[in-house]
């Protein structure tokens, strides 16, 4: 029994080891989002202390950086999550109950095609999605949600049907806030950028790089996906576990 | 009379076919059946725009076969996936494996564990950019200068992102593993490896088969965290001026077909899209029969 014990406290030591060096990525962008640009390469893993020290300065500058304003994307990924995330729930739980109680033959071949497309990568559609999207206005950020309850409509459908009914919301909600593709191909990116586009934009247009205030709007980024995380973390593993059950 | 009345409400909501069913079937073909099968038509056509289309076989087929940066990428790729998906099922199981046996504060380590899988492909890839340029700029290097760094960076943001998931999944299969089992075995004499190979590991196949499918299609299908931590990069110039970049995937050499400066590839692109479906799928459905084949043995 003592033998049992410490074999569990031995675990403990060195699971609480690796958690330490699991949140050290996420140090590294709140640092570095407080360290002066030119320091941020040179002394990655250093407080900014003294001269490395850039205050808020970081935060500031890049609420404007790359000539668009950061609040913007915010605001455009918010809607279309929000939006997407709803027209998904509402419309998919609806066809998902015509199709387990009707169950016939077009039914049949709906749900066929939901789980048919579960297995087709995105790549095998972007191009000619993207115009027909195109063609068909759903190129704003008020029209784009159609096209993901399009796209997504096969998961949640699937998942519906099956009753599993913790999932489809948590991962809708981070698919679709985490989506850079869709949004990058669909919509104008001079006039709306979501949060992934806009810090890709940043960083993939290479030459000077601010990385220090690249790196304060990863953080602002972050932070409500991790309060999101904490509160609703029941939900969210409960909703990745029943989901592998059900396969 | 009990016939009738089971059978009136799913007549009534028959008649409401369209409420029902009408927005997601318009939302579906708009978003995927039409764009699917429009993509299969263009793999054989010459286009730019999709208006000019003009159809020439299979000639798309062969010069993506053809390709020397897309042969490079699908055998990057399959390497990728198979080294990412044993390290990742490998820790997720070990720390799973832990997890369940009534340690302390295992709610804060799942937590943890889990954390990095909700933050975006794009955002995660300039993390790892940032922390491995800060380490390999010591040595007067960078992640977009060596090949095996991009590869290896990329493996490590892997399994930062993806051991907390799979570990969930492992988590609730050990969980339904029965202690009478395990507790029978141990009174009888079997040693932990006994157990753990003998009960523990046939007991959750399950979740180990749905983990390996899983970190196989999240190796093939990877694009956000492979543009945003090498973007491909460094490149090797071939014999005949072509450029294979060396740490490209599928799903980005794709893309780069697709939009690149060649602006007359877009149907070897849609070909390499169909292509690349057709593996994904094949991987998919292949996970289908072998889950549905164990439903049966058991």
């Amino acid at each position: 029994m003592k033998k049992d014990i410490i074999r569990k406290t031995i675990y403990s030591v060195v699971l609480a080891f690796v958690c330490i060096i699991w949140v050290l990525p996420v140090l590294a962008v709140v640092i570095n989002s407080f360290k002066v640009n030119t320091f941020v390469k040179t002394n990655t893993f250093d407080l900014p202390t003294g001269e490395m020290n850039a205050g808020f300065s970081n935060f500031v500058k890049g609420m404007t950086f790359g000539n668009y304003p950061f609040f913007k994307s915010v605001m455009y990924s918010v809607v279309i999550t929000v939006l997407s995330v709803g027209l998904i729930l509402l419309f998919t739980s609806m066809a998902a109950w015509y199709i387990a109680r009707v169950d016939n033959m077009i039914c049949k071949i709906v749900y066929f095609l939901c789980v048919f497309s579960m297995v087709v990568p995105f790549q095998m559609v972007m191009f000619t999605l993207s115009k027909t999207a195109d063609k068909l206005k759903l190129n704003t950020p008020f029209t784009i949600p159609i096209v993901y309850l399009g796209f997504g409509a096969g998961l949640a459908i699937f998942m519906f049907v099956g009753f599993v009914k913790s999932i489809p919301l948590e991962l809708e909600l981070m698919w679709v806030w985490n989506d850079y593709l869709l949004p990058y191909l669909v919509l104008d990116i001079n006039e709306y950028r979501t949060i992934p586009i806009h810090i890709q934009y940043l960083k993939g247009s290479y030459g000077t790089v601010d990385l220090g205030a690249t790196m304060a709007l990863i953080l602002l980024s972050i932070i409500p996906v991790i309060i999101f995380y904490l509160t609703c973390q029941k939900y969210i593993i409960k909703g990745v576990a029943a989901g592998a059950v059900k396969g | 009379m009990n016939k009738t009345r089971s059978k009136t409400p799913k007549e009534s909501i028959k008649k409401h076919f369209l409420l029902f069913m009408g927005p997601v079937l318009a939302a579906f073909i708009i978003g995927f059946v039409w764009p699917f099968i429009q993509g299969i038509y263009l793999s054989f056509c010459k286009f730019r725009l999709i208006k000019d289309a003009e159809f020439i076989g299979f000639s798309n087929y062969g010069k993506a076969f053809s390709d020397a940066s897309f042969r490079y990428s699908f055998d990057y790729t399959a390497v990728f996936a198979v080294v990412s998906l044993v390290l990742i099922n490998v820790l997720a199981f070990t720390v799973a494996c832990i997890l369940t046996q009534n340690i302390k504060g295992s709610n804060l380590f799942r937590t943890v564990f889990f954390m990095p899988n909700l933050i975006g492909g794009i955002v995660l890839g300039y993390i790892w950019a940032m922390i491995f340029d800060g380490i390999l700029s010591r040595y007067s290097t960078s992640i977009l200068l060596e090949t095996k760094y991009g590869f290896w960076g990329l493996i490590i943001l892997m399994i930062w992102q993806q051991v907390g998931y799979m570990m969930i999944i492992y988590i609730a299969g050990l969980q339904a593993v029965p202690d009478d089992m395990i507790e029978a075995a141990s009174i009888d004499g079997a040693s932990r490896s006994q157990i753990l190979f003998r009960i523990t590991i046939p007991n959750v196949m399950p979740s180990i088969t749905i983990c390996s499918f899983l970190g196989l299609t999240n190796g093939f299908k990877l694009f956000d965290q492979n543009l945003a931590l090498t973007g491909g990069q460094p490149f090797i110039i071939q014999s005949d001026g072509s450029a294979i970049k060396t740490t490209e995937m599928m799903a980005l050499n794709i893309f780069n077909t697709f939009y690149g400066s060649n602006k007359s590839a877009t149907g070897v692109a849609q070909a390499k899209a169909v292509l690349f479906f057709i593996l994904v799928a094949g991987l998919g459905l292949l996970q289908l029969a072998y889950t549905r084949k164990r439903e049966v043995q058991q």
